[in-house]
């Protein structure tokens, strides 16, 4: 019997999605925050990829500077309670905390950065000075993190933002892919409406721009256009079966059981395809949300997996099994999912090899293909004097964030090919500035 | 935003957070480099015959896994030559013309005091300190806190200064000391525009109980040094208090003493500071930590209301009041939350056997969860200092705020107790157990 039975009730649902990074109390953020050395040039604040002032922002909850510490996360990261809770921080900032080095538990960063940021929504503080409105408009294409922290930033400095979002909620992947137990939908929305309070951006959702014509009237009617436009489907495995019931992408798959966790069909026993840390959160959503049996299948060795080490053993944690060295050959059955035939692999010199005749099959009743979200190409093709690289990810100028169209600027997965919501505030704040020096530049120019 | 512009006796700085003289302050790199930071104002580590110093300079005090809670060194003065530190102060100036650098001074005679004085006046300090506070080394010398100690030469001192200062002139008291304000009114006398205090207090920070010697250990033998650091800082806010409150001392006040964080700037400039000192919160985390106290300034004085440093200076010396002035009417008592309790019972023990045996673990209890016995309890604060959660333990006022009776009332209404059995000592009606009764638990 699985450790989880199937919900029945968003109670129970959430209750199988326990948060893994509750909210601190004050005490223990009290106690956590003293902890801290307030090391010199601190290892944590080069790990996080928004240079959050950590020493400063946790002293600042030590002091009782709640206020203060809250405005020095949002000064660096606009996903401030976000990142606080689905970054993963055991590579990043706590990873490099200098404690582990000592064999102490590393500060608890997230978490504290999390108590800070929830404290200041809760409060409606204050981020931002009034700022006179330039009279200038940009355009940004997809409500997620890397569109909303542009927007954020752009408004800090005066622009009119319009974002423009396909979807009828913001938050883009942390609302549609991040695992439920890291963060609940209401504090992902939360933190967007806080925002929006905050900085003024205007967000258009139901608004999907695809066509050659939207985006030419985007260009007429803005200064510049940020493209924070993610990643598309999950990429096919090209092998027969694909198209059977119950034989799901991850990212349609985990979008379907975020919205809707009770109608979403989850097999008694469920095969994972895939090594990377979305395979591992679908693994363990298939675990909580009842299935009897969760294998993940992964083509290389258990090394060489990409998933982080911790997201394995989360969801080894729940009952997920892991097989390596085997790769799906087909997706069996007539209508419905009935299993996977597998081949065993081998790596050599870098490259997957079959091994011959070693071919075996494993029933099962639902399978999961977590292998990596496509790019979005046709949009991508509409746009004028766009440079995609071989894997078809934006390439951009790395200290503007600016495409080979001047007039485009992007961040996020579409750039980095897919990263964490982090990398995406980051990239994303580095653009906003740079689309700001490039429309100076070009008034200067043009007066 | 608030303005944090701070003004000491006519020196002005961008904001009240100084470095004290001491080891960061050594050079003019350090100095750059903490105004840079942010630092609004630095008093150079003290001018005058350059020194030779030990090796093994500092000892600490840890609290539990705390480090350097309190810390004590035996450094003496510059040791570098005073044509370097008169250059190097020309240059700081240059770079930054608009914040505070003060030049502390220590020499003997009245002429090296005229020759030193001019000599940092022509190399542009905005002001000086005079450092009659050095508790250790220096004093064997005649100077240092040997001069701070003695009020008469003081103010003969400060007057050899002010003959030739152009500038304002700062002196800095030594907490060894039994009255602050007898030094304090002898530099007002003297003719100083403001003080400082305090320097550091006599200390030895503890032994070395393998070799039977005290720290910093030099060659196996130690001294005894200047205490300094978070410890020290209620010691500083008593001194700063007291010489602000004093009804005839005017001058300005810089305060020294135990200060890491904002908060305790804020507490040095409520008890009546015009701006503050830092040094051994800079030897421990570098001159970065100004910035959570310019944060904390910030935030608290959008909270309250406060525009100015000024409008904060001296705001709660009006509830600085002596013993016998506060309400005896007043009266709190403990209450325990029993939802938030952990069942430590740290309460329990520091009551029983600390205090008035006001708390009890009820018997037959499975929870841990101690009571408040009512008719017991004095009001002391006791268990809710001990108690490691937040709110669990408040005092609760239990009077109804209609009478104010002060300890002068008492002796006039003829309600205090004058014999050794009086029936108005106030313990009387208290419940005490019996002395046997120890034995019975």
């Amino acid at each position: 019997m699985a450790e989880y039975n199937q919900p029945s009730t968003l109670e129970e649902v959430e209750k199988n999605f326990e948060q893994i990074k509750p909210l601190m109390n004050s005490t223990e953020a009290y106690y956590e925050s003293g902890r801290c050395l307030f090391c010199y040039d601190a290892p944590c604040v080069k790990a996080c990829p928004t240079g959050i002032d950590i020493p400063l922002f946790i002293k600042q909850i030590n002091t009782g500077n709640l206020n203060g510490s809250a405005k020095t996360i949002y000064k660096a990261n606009y996903f401030g309670n976000t990142c606080g809770k689905v970054c993963p921080t055991e590579v990043l900032c706590e990873g490099a905390c200098v404690f582990n080095e000592q064999g102490v538990k590393p500060i608890d960063i997230g978490r504290l950065q999390s108590f800070a940021t929830t404290k200041a929504m809760d409060k409606d503080l204050s981020l931002s000075k009034a700022v006179e409105k330039n009279g200038k408009k940009i355009a940004v294409i997809g409500a997620g993190p890397a569109g909303i922290s542009c927007a954020c930033e752009l408004s800090s400095m005066g622009y009119d933002v319009d974002i423009y979002e396909a979807k009828s909620a913001p938050s883009g992947l942390v609302l549609h892919g991040v695992a439920p137990y890291k963060i609940t939908n209401e504090e992902a929305l939360k933190e967007v409406e806080y925002l929006q309070r905050q900085f003024g951006f205007a967000i258009k959702y139901n608004s999907p721009v695809t066509t050659h014509e939207q985006l030419t009237d985007l260009e007429e009617n803005y200064s510049a256009i940020f493209l924070g436009i993610g990643l598309g489907k999950t990429a096919s495995l090209l092998i027969e079966g694909e198209g059977l019931t119950n034989c799901i992408g991850a990212t349609e798959f985990i979008e379907q059981m975020k919205l809707n966790p009770l109608q979403t069909f989850i097999g008694k026993k469920v095969i994972i395809i895939g090594g990377g840390n979305t395979a591992m959160d679908a693994a363990s959503e298939c675990a909580r949300l009842g299935a009897d049996e969760v294998i993940l299948a992964y083509r290389r060795s258990k090394a060489e997996k990409r998933a982080y080490e911790f997201e394995y053993d989360l969801a080894k944690s729940v009952g997920v099994k892991g097989m390596f060295n085997i790769s799906p050959v087909a997706i069996l059955g007539t209508e419905k999912v009935e299993g996977v035939r597998f081949t065993k692999t081998e790596v050599i010199d870098g490259r997957v090899v079959p091994v011959e005749n070693s071919e075996f099959d494993i029933s099962s009743d639902m399978v999961i293909r977590a292998t990596g979200q496509s790019k979005m190409i046709e949009l991508l093709e509409q746009i004028d004097g766009m440079d995609l690289d071989r894997k078809g990810r934006i390439l951009v100028d790395p200290e503007s964030f600016q495409c080979k169209n001047p007039k485009y600027f992007a961040g996020g997965d579409a750039v980095n090919g897919g990263a964490e919501v982090v990398n995406a505030a980051a990239e994303a704040k580095i653009a906003a500035i740079g689309i700001h020096n490039w429309i100076i530049g070009e008034e200067t120019l043009g007066g | 935003m608030p303005n944090l512009t701070a003004n000491l006796a006519g020196i002005k700085s961008p904001n009240p957070f100084w470095l004290a003289s001491a080891p960061p302050t050594n050079s003019g790199y350090q100095i750059m480099k903490a105004f840079d930071a942010g630092w609004g104002g630095a008093v150079w580590k003290t001018l005058g015959i350059p020194v030779v110093n030990t090796s093994s300079r500092y000892g600490a005090v840890n609290y539990k896994d705390k480090r350097m809670m309190g810390f004590n060194n035996i450094e003496l003065i510059s040791d570098r030559p005073l044509s370097d530190n008169l250059r190097e102060m020309e240059e700081v100036k240059k770079y930054f013309p608009d914040h505070a650098v003060i030049a502390s001074l220590m020499v003997q005679s009245k002429k090296e005091w005229h020759q030193i004085v001019n000599d940092v006046q022509n190399a542009g300090a905005d002001g000086i300190e005079l450092n009659f506070g050095c508790p250790h080394g220096m004093c064997e010398r005649g100077m240092g806190s040997a001069v701070g100690q003695e009020p008469e030469v003081i103010k003969t001192l400060v007057g050899w200064v002010m003959e030739v200062a152009k500038v304002p002139v700062i002196v800095k008291l030594t907490p060894n000391i039994t009255d602050i304000t007898q030094p304090a009114l002898a530099s007002q006398m003297g003719g100083a525009d403001a003080i400082s205090l305090i320097n550091t207090i006599q200390s030895l920070v503890g032994v070395d109980l393998d070799n039977f010697v005290p720290y910093p250990v030099v060659d196996g033998k130690s001294t005894n040094g200047g205490y300094c650091g978070p410890a020290v800082k209620p010691i500083a806010l008593n001194m700063v208090k007291n010489c602000a409150i004093h009804p005839e001392f005017k001058l300005p006040i810089s305060g020294i003493g135990g200060i890491e964080t904002w908060r305790d700037a804020m507490e040095h400039i409520m008890l009546g500071a015009s701006n503050v000192q830092v040094c051994t919160a800079v030897m421990h985390y570098g001159f970065g930590i100004v910035r959570e106290m310019i944060s904390g300034f910030e935030e608290y004085m959008i909270e309250k209301g406060f525009e100015t440093i000024d409008e904060m200076v001296g705001k709660a010396l009006p509830n600085v009041k002596d013993w016998e002035d506060l309400n005896m009417k007043y009266e709190v008592k403990a209450s325990i939350n029993k939802d938030k309790c952990i069942g430590c019972d740290l309460c329990y023990i520091a009551c029983e056997d600390g205090a008035h045996q006001a708390i009890r673990i009820p018997e037959n209890s499975t929870n841990r969860i101690p009571e408040i016995i009512d008719e017991n309890c004095v009001g002391c604060n006791l268990c809710s200092l001990v108690c490691p959660v937040e709110n669990c333990i408040t005092m609760v006022r239990t009077d109804d705020g209609s009478e104010h009776e002060t300890w002068k009332d008492y002796q006039v209404k003829d309600k205090a107790p004058n014999t050794f059995d009086d029936e108005r000592a106030g313990g009387r009606g208290h419940y005490v157990p019996k002395p046997s009764d120890a034995l019975k638990k």
